[in-house]
């Protein structure tokens, strides 16, 4: 049934209840292709795999609810001003699916494009700031640099006093950036695989991968018993390495908690994202009227979804330094997901070592703004068994040739 | 107006009367009341509003879970708090609340229209709406949306209140001050453990406090609980915590506590804190959190008068408050009755007490029909009526079949509901603890502990009195056993004559057939009706945590305190399985919202972040210098004559210091003592140079790379022994290096005999650069000759400078005769003196960190982390010379042979000379082709370092530039955010003194 304000309507007035947004089946014996992990990345990829490629044979397995992983903890930054080429693209391909994606699903994930800024309280974040700017422009990804004061005038509550421990030099503009509704993006992907054949088998945890004496994988093995598959497509965040070590590849990756929490909900003060790398902390409101803010990793690799609260603190200090009027505000939720760094911080996309496995993983503090983009190109993958140009450089091959995209070179957290 | 429904008794201080505004009118209340209750006791029910329906509303609850009357309180000052629970507001003479949520008047609100447009705007309607045309959801919707959504209004000024931080440690943390945490408290003290007990209210004594009939220890209980805190409060070992609440629970036994120290006092002294954070590390903790009652779920449930039995109890017992004078209850509770009884005592009319149950039995039942009260068994109240205030309801009997048919309405003017009480297991599942479902009383009650914790009372599902005690005096007694402390045989209080909490209802109660009219609210203040829950279960939604999501059940304000379990039972009953398996949703830190300012404490303003100064930070602040923040230090940027610009002073501080001498404050720069018998070796494997042959009193330039090939840090390396090395590193990479380093000497490298000590606090470092430096420092050296034969360009010398114990560095970085005095950090200023002293013979000047860089970038020496980006190999900058090629390895050195890193065309260091002299490029600015690259073009590389130099007259630019090196003398272009790209030609990164003979003389 198509979503629409008549709908809304008809079955206002009819009093009919609305159909199943996807369908809960039990897992058939096998699959073209089965995917591990029912996160937005994994539900995404699925959906392209039937809509575009022709494959309706497909399983998303998920040992939890579907969304439940990063893709539902997540501070919901979309923006694609990285700084190398190779992650514009990617992450930029992604903006462009966003701009249209309620459409595409009759689903309204909210995407609102109100501008991303990030701040500068250095030299040398002005100096990263600008090659940032730069790059950008060169790269076709709308970036601009403001003065302390135009930085205001896009989020009026911000502090740009020169006597405070860091003062704000200035700001990187990205106006098409924003955020979007992470359970929507999760929600509607999964009616959208759903109607087109795709079984999404919630509760339903993979315990290994089976493989043939020649290597290949043949099927995953679950708490719901064997599925077979012809390709399987890791797609499993904080614990993908966990994942590709039952097929005996290990990742280059590592997992940490990274937490973040939400005020009490007020009427709109905060129009824009706004993020300090410097200072570790970044805020933005959601619809509802929650101020959403988040900081940097746990330092210690970790499995547990409780961080410590020295993190929160530390990230209030620096909200409450860089928007002083929300200090009486309340901290009403706080929470945690495993994030999957790679040692560059830039996603893994491809083939594996191991015949008919594929990974798409390492998307660390901020996956989410790419998982249009990413379930698009590795749905291309799957199918063709070959990268897309987009992901091609996204290699696991890379940490051996040493074709490194390092976003961290310039950042600490990317989200 | 009139606080007419203020009645005899209850715990407020008659003698203090208070006045206080709700709305702009002024009301009476008394000390002891909160703001719900003073305004009660004035008739006045209606609060707030809900979130989406805009619905009036009264308050529900008289403590924490309450959900509806939500108010905005100001005091001045720019001091404005959205959000607070009218039930948790104590009130002070003068206190404006404001409502929130309304346009125009609580009264009037035109949101409400809303409500009638219900039907549209069930669970997740958002997601099937505003998607056309495409771009609209953000310019046209979305906005629309923001400003009806949120409750109050963020304060408009930065919070002139402060906030205080405590770390501490006890034997045994009981949380929660009722009779299971009292008697907890009690017991673990008596065994000499050092106790904190926190709770969330103003008074300790939690349900006691609106207890009438029970006795314990053979006093009435609010006797027992004056002479509990008494005893308590007389033990020095214990701490008592009113008004804290411990909101969240982490790892090995860390507990977060927040103290609202001064939000209840009408003129809280400016030098107090507002609120206090406590950081506790408890042996053992109690977990005497009680439990909190269930509404019941029904048409009209929400109006204002329509509240928990509970809450109305404490109202009358505790704040002497008749919440009305007809009253009507629906329960399927025992302990409602309590409710009755005392409300019946205190003048109101009991119209009658509809009890879900067919056969209900009990003390409570037995009293109140000894009362003659109207109990009436197997009766449910299918709707409650009237819109701003309750005014009647409709009954139904539950008939044999179970089936239910109207039995006629009745009026009142408050309804009470008690549906049963819910454990507070909050805490409990925090700190990861795995809850058990209790199928018989259908409630989740604490199973396995993870951490060193256990429950009593309520908060296990324990709602006997004389249970309770018990059960908190064993929680007590073990914690402090556990915590090493034996007790003697104190005995538990003994208690009885309550009316405890027996029976209850989860999910929405029964209906006649066809349904009826009227929303049923789940989560009072997200607007979650029953049918909401239902219709997500239908869509598909069949994890509980779905069902929160789709619907927001229990993610408003109070996160479902009221509402998880109606919502679970009525999903469940939807799905057709066991609640159990529909799951709960996990409980999330913080218990109840905590203010940003108290988890921020002190960190605020100047200690926001610690700040590091040099010795020698005096000076340039007394010289006016301008400071830059480098990680936590302040470095002096530039030296400002009155009335010169940043650009004038810089300029003048380079050609001093290339015309006669400049001195420079480098004691920022990273410093680590290595030392030991494997030092040399230890270098050898960290750094990319050799150093085994590097003779002693000599220095090398050490580049370090990471493992995967990549610079991460250099800088000057002396030995002074053959066991002592003396490291220098960049300012901001110190941290990181040493890190670097101990991670590999205790991992990798165990076999090493090495030592590591941070030293950068140690020495003060006084560069002194210039054709005149050997001059300035010369009268003041002793002990060591400085002439170019004895003491060449990177060698380093103990000895004495103004009789104070120096390690001399000859070394520069800025292509000058330089010298760097390292001398103790507590002589530092006075050396820095005599040196400037001195120094001013020879007419030089101080230089900050603007000038060093552009005297670095004239000679062509990079910086790590400007000039280099964490993806860039010795190779690339051209210092393959730094690579010691006999050594067998050291980290990074297999990753420099990978295809990638060795591929041609790589990005090289190379020098940029712009076609117009007084051009200087952004840092970061792109290399291109051409001037008008197509968007969407590939960059050559970057600029990395760009500044104007005076010596030489024009721009001087260093870059990473694909295959640079062999493409000298061709025109690129460089990106400018306002134009074209402009040209400039491939040359060498060295744009001054090419041959070196400055830097040896
Ligand atoms: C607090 C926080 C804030 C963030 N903020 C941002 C932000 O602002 N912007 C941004 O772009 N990104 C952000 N991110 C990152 C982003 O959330 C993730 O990169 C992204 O959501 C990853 O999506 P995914 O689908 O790959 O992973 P997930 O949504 O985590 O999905 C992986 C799924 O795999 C399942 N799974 C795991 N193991 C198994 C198994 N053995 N069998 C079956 N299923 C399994 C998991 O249950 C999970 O559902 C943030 C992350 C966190 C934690």
């Amino acid at each position: 049934m198509k979503f629409s304000a008549l709908a809304l309507l008809k079955q206002a007035l009819s009093g009919e209840p609305w159909p199943e947004q996807w369908r809960s089946p039990e897992p058939k014996p096998a699959y073209d292709v089965v995917i591990v992990g029912a996160g937005g990345h994994g539900l995404a990829t699925a959906y392209y795999l039937a809509k575009e490629h022709g494959l309706h044979n497909v399983a998303v397995i998920e040992k939890g609810w579907l969304g439940g992983g990063n893709t539902g903890r997540n501070t919901t930054i979309i923006r694609s001003n990285y700084l190398w080429e190779e992650s514009q693209k990617l992450y930029e391909h992604a903006v462009k699916l966003w701009e249209g994606l309620s459409q595409e699903l009759n689903y309204n994930v909210m995407y609102s494009p109100r501008g991303v800024m990030m701040l500068a309280h250095t030299e040398h974040d002005i100096q990263s700031a600008k090659r940032h700017i730069h790059a950008n422009r060169l790269g076709g990804i709308d970036n601009e640099w403001l003065t302390p004061e135009e930085a205001q005038a896009f989020c009026p509550i911000l502090n740009i006093s020169r006597d405070i421990r860091y003062p704000i030099l200035g700001a990187a503009l990205q106006r098409r950036g924003g955020t979007a509704r992470h359970d929507a993006v999760a929600w509607g992907y999964a009616r959208g695989a759903s109607a087109l054949g795709v079984d999404i088998i919630q509760n339903c945890e993979v315990k290994g991968l089976r493989r043939a004496p020649s290597g290949a994988i043949t099927g995953v093995e679950t708490t719901k018993g064997f599925i077979g598959a012809k390709r399987v497509g890791v797609v499993a965040a904080g614990h993908t390495s966990v994942i590709m070590q039952m097929a005996d590849v290990q990742m280059p990756l590592e997992s940490y908690p990274l937490q973040a929490l939400v005020s009490e909900p007020v009427k709109p003060v905060m129009p824009c994202v706004v993020m300090s790398n410097t200072i570790h902390a970044y805020m933005s409101q959601s619809d509802k009227g929650e101020l959403v803010i988040g900081a940097g990793t746990d330092a210690y690799t970790s499995y547990s979804q409780t961080g410590g609260l020295h993190i929160s603190a530390h990230t209030l200090d620096a909200i409450c330094e860089l928007f002083p009027v929300v200090r009486r505000m309340k901290m009403l939720r706080n929470w945690g997901g495993i994030v999957d760094v790679t040692p560059d911080r830039s996603p893994i996309i491809g083939k594996t070592p191991v015949e008919g496995l594929f990974v798409n993983c390492g998307w660390g503090t901020g996956g989410f703004k790419a998982t249009p983009g990413s379930g698009h190109v590795f749905a291309w993958t799957l199918a063709k068994g070959e990268p897309h140009p987009i992901n091609a450089p996204f290699s696991l091959d890379r940490f051996r040739t040493g074709r490194l995209i390092d976003e961290a070179a310039a950042a600490a957290v990317a989200h | 107006m009139s606080d007419g429904f203020r009645i005899k008794g209850g715990r407020i201080d008659r003698a203090k009367p208070i006045s206080f505004s709700f709305d702009g009118t002024v009301y009476r209340g008394y000390e002891g009341d909160t703001l719900a209750s003073a305004l009660l006791a004035n008739g006045v029910h209606l609060m707030g509003r809900s979130f989406k329906y805009h619905r009036p509303r009264g308050v529900l609850a008289a403590g924490a879970e309450e959900p509806n009357a939500l108010v905005t309180v100001t005091r001045g000052g720019g001091r404005s708090t959205p959000n607070l629970r009218a039930t948790q507001v104590e009130l002070y003479e003068g206190l404006q609340a404001e409502s929130q949520n309304r346009f125009s008047s609580l009264g009037f609100d035109i949101g409400e229209i809303n409500d009638l447009a219900g039907p549209l705007l069930g669970a997740g309607f958002y997601y099937k709406t505003f998607m056309q045309p495409k771009g609209a959801w953000a310019k046209l919707y979305e906005p629309l949306i923001r400003r009806a959504a949120g409750l109050g209004e963020a304060p408009r000024h930065p919070d002139p209140d402060h906030y205080a931080n405590r770390f501490a440690h006890c034997d045994v943390l009981v949380a929660g001050g009722g009779p299971a945490g009292l008697a907890a408290a009690l017991a673990a003290a008596q065994s000499g453990a050092r106790v904190i007990l926190a709770d969330e209210q103003n008074e300790f004594g939690g349900s006691l406090l609106a207890e009438t009939t029970a006795t314990i220890d053979d006093q009435p209980a609010q006797d027992w609980v004056r002479a509990t805190i008494a005893a308590l409060n007389a033990m020095p070992h214990v701490t008592l915590l009113p008004r804290t609440t411990v909101f969240g629970y982490f790892q090995q036994n860390f507990l977060g506590l927040v103290e609202r120290v001064t939000d209840h006092q009408a003129a809280p002294p400016s030098a107090v804190a507002r609120e206090r954070l406590w950081q506790v590390r408890a042996k053992e903790v109690v977990l005497a959190t009680g439990a909190i009652e269930r509404p019941l779920v029904f048409a009209g449930n929400d109006r204002p008068g329509v509240m928990l039995a509970s809450a109305a109890r404490i109202f009358c017992n505790r704040y002497g408050v008749l919440v009305g004078r007809r009253v009507i209850l629906f329960t399927a509770d025992d302990s409602a009755y309590a409710a009755a009884l005392d409300l019946f005592r205190a003048g109101a009319t009991i119209m009658a007490i509809a009890d879900l149950r067919t056969n209900p039995t009990g003390p409570g039942v037995d009293a109140a029909r000894a009362a003659k009260l109207p109990v009436m068994p197997g009766t449910v109240i299918i709707a409650a009526h009237g819109r701003l205030r309750a005014d009647g309801v409709t009954l139904g009997a539950i008939g044999e079949d179970g089936a239910v048919r109207a039995a006629g309405d009745l009026p009142c003017d408050a309804l009470l509901m008690a549906g049963g009480f819910t454990p507070t297991v909050h805490l409990f599942s925090q700190s990861r603890g795995k809850l058990t479902y209790d199928e018989a009383r259908q409630m989740f009650i604490p199973g396995t502990s993870v951490q060193r914790e256990r429950s009593a009372g309520g908060a296990k599902g324990t709602f006997a009195l004389a249970a309770i005690l018990a059960e908190g005096h064993a929680a007590g007694r073990d914690a402090a056993q556990k915590a090493g402390f034996t007790s003697e045989a104190h005995v538990a209080p003994q208690a009885k004559g309550d009316i405890p909490v027996a029976g209850g209802f989860v999910g929405a109660v029964p209906q006649p057939k066809g349904g009826v009219k009227g929303k049923a609210f789940v989560d009072f203040q997200n607007d979650v009706k029953a049918t909401d829950i239902i219709a997500a279960t239908q869509e598909g939604f069949r994890s509980i945590e779905h069902v929160k999501r789709y619907t927001t059940t229990g993610m408003a304000t109070d996160q479902g305190k009221t509402s998880n379990m109606n919502a679970l039972a009525i999903a469940a009953d939807a799905l057709d399985r066991p609640l159990p398996q529909v799951g709960l949703t996990t409980f999330r830190m913080p218990y109840t919202p905590v203010t940003f300012g108290s988890i921020a404490g002190h960190a605020r303003g100047d200690l926001f972040d610690p700040v590091r100064q040099t010795p020698i930070h005096g000076w340039a602040d007394e010289q006016g210098a301008a400071f830059e923040n480098v990680g936590l230090w302040k470095r002096a940027w530039y030296f400002a004559k009155p009335g010169e610009t940043m650009h004038e002073a810089v300029v003048r501080e380079c050609m001093t210091v290339r015309r006669a001498a400049g001195l420079f404050d480098a004691s920022t720069l990273g410093k680590i003592e290595v030392v030991g018998p494997d030092a040399a070796e230890f270098l050898n494997r960290l750094y990319t140079n050799p150093f085994s042959k590097l003779e002693v009193g000599r220095c090398r330039y050490g580049l370090m790379l990471n493992e995967a090939g990549f610079v991460m840090d250099d800088g000057v390396i002396g030995r002074l022994a053959t066991d002592r090395f003396h490291v220098t590193m960049t300012t901001g990479g110190a941290p990181r290096v040493l890190a670097h380093m101990e991670d590999y000497l205790q991992t990798e490298f165990t076999d090493l005999k090495v030592w590591l000590t941070s030293t950068t606090e140690q020495w003060a470092v006084i560069a002194v650069q210039g054709p005149r430096a050997r001059a300035i420092i010369a009268p003041l050296v002793e002990g060591i000759d400085l002439s170019a034969e004895a003491m060449p360009h990177m060698s380093v010398k103990t000895g004495t400078i103004c009789g104070v114990e120096t390690r001399l560095f000859r070394v520069s970085f800025t292509g000058e005769l330089g010298f760097e005095i390292n001398v103790p950090s507590d002589y530092g200023r006075a050396v820095w003196d005599a040196v400037w002293a001195e120094a001013r013979k020879h007419d030089v000047c101080a230089y900050g960190t603007e000038a060093m860089h552009v005297l670095r970038a004239e000679k062509g020496y990079i910086i790590v982390g400007q000039d280099t980006d964490g993806t860039v190999t010795p190779a690339d900058l051209g210092m393959e010379w730094a690579i010691g090629k006999s050594k067998p390895d050291f980290v990074g050195k297999r990753s420099l042979s990978r295809s990638d890193l060795v591929k041609p065309n790589r990005p090289q260091l190379v020098g940029l000379r712009t076609a117009d002299p007084g051009f200087v490029p952004d840092m970061g600015a792109q290399i291109v082709p051409v001037a008008n690259p197509a968007p969407g073009s590939s960059a050559q590389g970057f600029v990395s370092s760009s500044y104007d130099s005076a010596v030489l007259g024009r721009s001087i630019v260093m870059g990473l530039v694909a295959g640079g090196r062999a493409r000298m003398a061709e025109t690129v272009f460089i990106t400018r955010l306002d134009g074209a790209a402009a040209p400039a030609t491939i040359v060498e990164p060295i744009f001054y003194d090419p041959d070196g003979e400055r830097l040896h003389g």
